[in-house]
């Protein structure tokens, strides 16, 4: 019998914990899928179907005291990091009880008390939040960091290389995590990436690591490493994930693109790669767990989903009258 | 009281703010060294930690500042030139002036862009701007621009420990002037204009740099018999509406003197508001007195053309009375 990983911070409960938190992911924006193919919701989402392990992995090393900020794919970062379910959902649906109690929207969900610093419409703005956040934990001196993701596309922003370089000169704690998922909106990498996303950190000296972001162990473990040297005072990482987002750019791209902008073998071949099912797999051939197991996990979620949905549903609308103006103002 | 430079109220008050608070820091580029003489000798006082040259990178830096604001630093960000507030504007104006409202007020966010504004010296095009009706269009930013040293030191002490974004401007080339400056922790509220020339023929509201001429020219309007209500806003956002309705009631008349080009100015908004709100009481139409929309030049013929003065201001108080006599004999 194999064990999957050696590292005993990975016990089948860990396991099959990451596989839980992974699955919400997934859970939950099926949903949010199955409601824009309805027309349920009031905006668009951007979904994270694919990259789950790339959260997952990498929020599992961290606790409500580090700080992350997102991207407009921003469902998954929220949950992994902790953001509750109900919350994000009556967000999604421009709902009073949602995170931002309506204001913010799928692309801008945030929860302070958890540490997420807030998903982001604008493509790299992330990036400097999370640099100035770990100058603040750097300030603060209790071992705080802080990560952002962003996209591949986003690595194109001149503010990545700005915030390498002031990063790396003032050992901040803040790993950067590329979710290199091979398109920026509609355009393959190729066509507007030069070179590798994880070298532009060799001529700032910023210690780099590629990892297959499907692959949640390999995730898991390179953050904790790139999250041990930060904690340790030693800097900041740039991480690049390779994964795959298997839903669209946006819901419903269908209906407005003319034509299509990648091939379905493709998608297929990266759905044969799809992290979830393949820690199920891994454990199971390890005899670290059962199908039963998985199923149970299954249940649960689709219960938690459930009740998420039904708090959105059953919420109020935020009421124009409210003087929540009062928000622009502190 | 003792008398001042504006340079030196304004590092006075940086100097006692940051011995008082921990929670303040400072960065900007060459901020140790000090360009103006406004952060002079706080590196050697507060340490390396919480006072930091920054690298060329105003996108990073106003981001940076964000993330630090948000999980608890106060931050002072200096930008040397306000022209390079553009080249860091998307954090300004994407996140700093957003982010509490999209997340339905879960943080404050307390920082101070500082930089200097405005012509006069041959700066030429780039280093001479006067930005502020930009950033007033944004909603969730302060607007300060001090024409006194006394002003410089009791609003710069509000705008740090206030909890929202403030856009502290210092009129360029004038850190030289003196003033009696109060004694102590000195603090102006946001939003209180005062009134620097009493009188009831014509009110005339200048803005930042353009409080002395003004003063100038209703000093030797005086001499004349005419009595100009000279009222500095000093801060733009919020916007001592009743302070200037009150005068415009009083005189009927009202010239706006405002350094900004014209279109969507400082100048034209107060106008607008003027116009609505106090229309009854108008004897003569409201004149905007602005610079036309070019970009500064250089040359000292030129530049002077362009820019409101003590005599541009005079002949305008001039034109509006006659025009009024005019107005009666028909
Ligand atoms: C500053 C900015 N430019 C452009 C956009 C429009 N836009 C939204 S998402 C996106 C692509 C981002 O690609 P990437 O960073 O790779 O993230 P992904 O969508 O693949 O998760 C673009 C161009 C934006 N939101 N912000």
């Amino acid at each position: 019998m194999t064990v999957l990983c050696e590292d005993t911070n990975f016990s089948s409960e860990r396991l099959l914990g990451l596989y839980r938190d992974m699955l919400r992911i997934r859970r939950v924006e099926e949903r949010l899928a199955k409601d824009s193919r309805a027309g349920n919701l009031p905006g668009p989402v951007h979904l994270y179907i694919g990259q789950e392990a790339v959260a997952v992995g990498v929020c599992a090393n961290l606790t409500d005291d580090d700080w992350i900020t997102s991207t407009h794919r921003g469902h998954g970062h929220f949950l992994a990091k902790g953001g509750a379910a109900d919350l994000l959902m009556a967000e999604v649906y421009g709902r009073e009880t949602g995170i931002c109690r309506g204001h913010g929207g799928s692309m801008h969900v945030a929860d302070f008390s958890k540490g997420i610093i807030g998903a982001n419409g604008i493509v790299g703005a992330g990036i400097s939040i999370a640099t100035g956040a770990a100058w603040a934990a750097q300030l603060e001196k209790k071992g705080a960091v802080s990560i952002a993701f962003f996209g591949d596309g986003a690595a194109n922003q001149g503010v990545l290389a700005e915030a390498l370089n002031v990063a790396t000169l003032w050992k901040l704690p803040v790993i950067f995590v590329c979710e290199n998922n091979g398109f920026s909106e509609f355009s393959p990498s190729n066509t507007v990436t030069a070179g590798n996303i994880v070298d532009r950190a060799k001529p700032y000296g910023t210690a780099h690591e590629s990892v297959d972001g499907n692959d949640i162990v390999a995730v898991a473990q390179t953050a904790s490493r790139a999250i041990r040297r930060a904690r340790n005072g030693d800097g900041p990482t740039l991480i690049e994930a390779r994964t795959y987002r298997l839903h669209g750019h946006v819901e419903g791209e269908q209906t407005f693109l003319g034509a299509e902008y990648r091939l379905e073998q493709e998608v297929s071949d990266w759905r044969d790669r799809d992290p979830i099912p393949a820690l199920a797999s891994r454990m199971i051939d390890a005899g670290q767990a059962a199908r039963e197991d998985f199923e149970h996990i299954e249940a649960e979620i689709t219960e938690e989903v459930a009740r998420a949905v039904k708090f959105a549903e059953d919420s109020p609308f935020p009421d124009p009258d409210a003087q929540t103006a009062n928000f622009m103002f502190a | 009281m003792s008398k001042k430079r504006m340079i030196h109220a304004i590092n006075d008050t940086l100097d006692s703010e940051m011995a008082k608070d921990p929670s303040i820091v400072l960065f900007g580029e060459d901020v140790e060294i000090s360009l103006f003489g406004d952060t002079r000798g706080l590196k050697e006082k507060y340490g390396g930690e919480r006072v930091r040259n920054m690298p060329i990178s105003e996108t990073v830096m106003t981001g940076m500042a964000v993330g630090a604001a948000a999980v608890g630093q106060k931050v002072i960000c200096h930008m040397m030139f306000g022209n390079f507030m553009y080249t860091g504007f998307d954090s300004i104006a994407n996140q700093a002036s957003k982010l509490r409202y999209m997340t339905a007020g879960q943080i404050s966010l307390p920082i101070v862009y500082m930089g200097v504004f405005g012509g006069g010296r041959s700066s030429a095009a780039q280093h001479s701007d006067a930005m502020h009706p930009i950033f007033m269009n944004l909603g969730g930013l302060k607007v300060v621009l001090p024409a006194t040293p006394a002003d410089a030191a009791g609003l710069l002490r509000t705008a740090i420990h206030d909890p929202n974004p403030v856009i502290f401007l210092q009129a360029a080339g004038r850190g030289g002037e003196m003033g009696e400056v109060p004694d102590g922790d000195f603090a102006i509220e946001l939003g209180k204009a005062t009134k620097v020339h009493e009188g009831d023929d014509v009110t005339l509201v200048a803005i930042g740099a353009m409080v002395r001429p003004a003063l100038k020219a209703a000093q030797l309007l005086a001499a004349e018999g005419i009595g100009v209500d000279l009222i500095d806003p000093r801060s733009l956002v919020p916007l001592d509406t009743d302070a200037i309705f009150r005068s415009v009631r009083k005189t009927g008349r009202l010239i706006v003197v405002d350094e900004a080009r014209d279109m969507c100015s400082a100048a034209s908004h107060i106008s607008a508001l003027c116009a609505d709100q106090c229309f009854e009481a108008l004897k003569a139409p409201i004149r905007r007195l602005t610079v036309p929309d070019v970009a500064i030049p250089y040359s000292p013929t030129l530049e002077k053309a362009i820019l409101p003065n003590e005599g541009s201001i005079t002949n305008a108080v001039r034109t509006l009375l006659r025009k009024k006599s005019l107005a009666v004999e028909v």
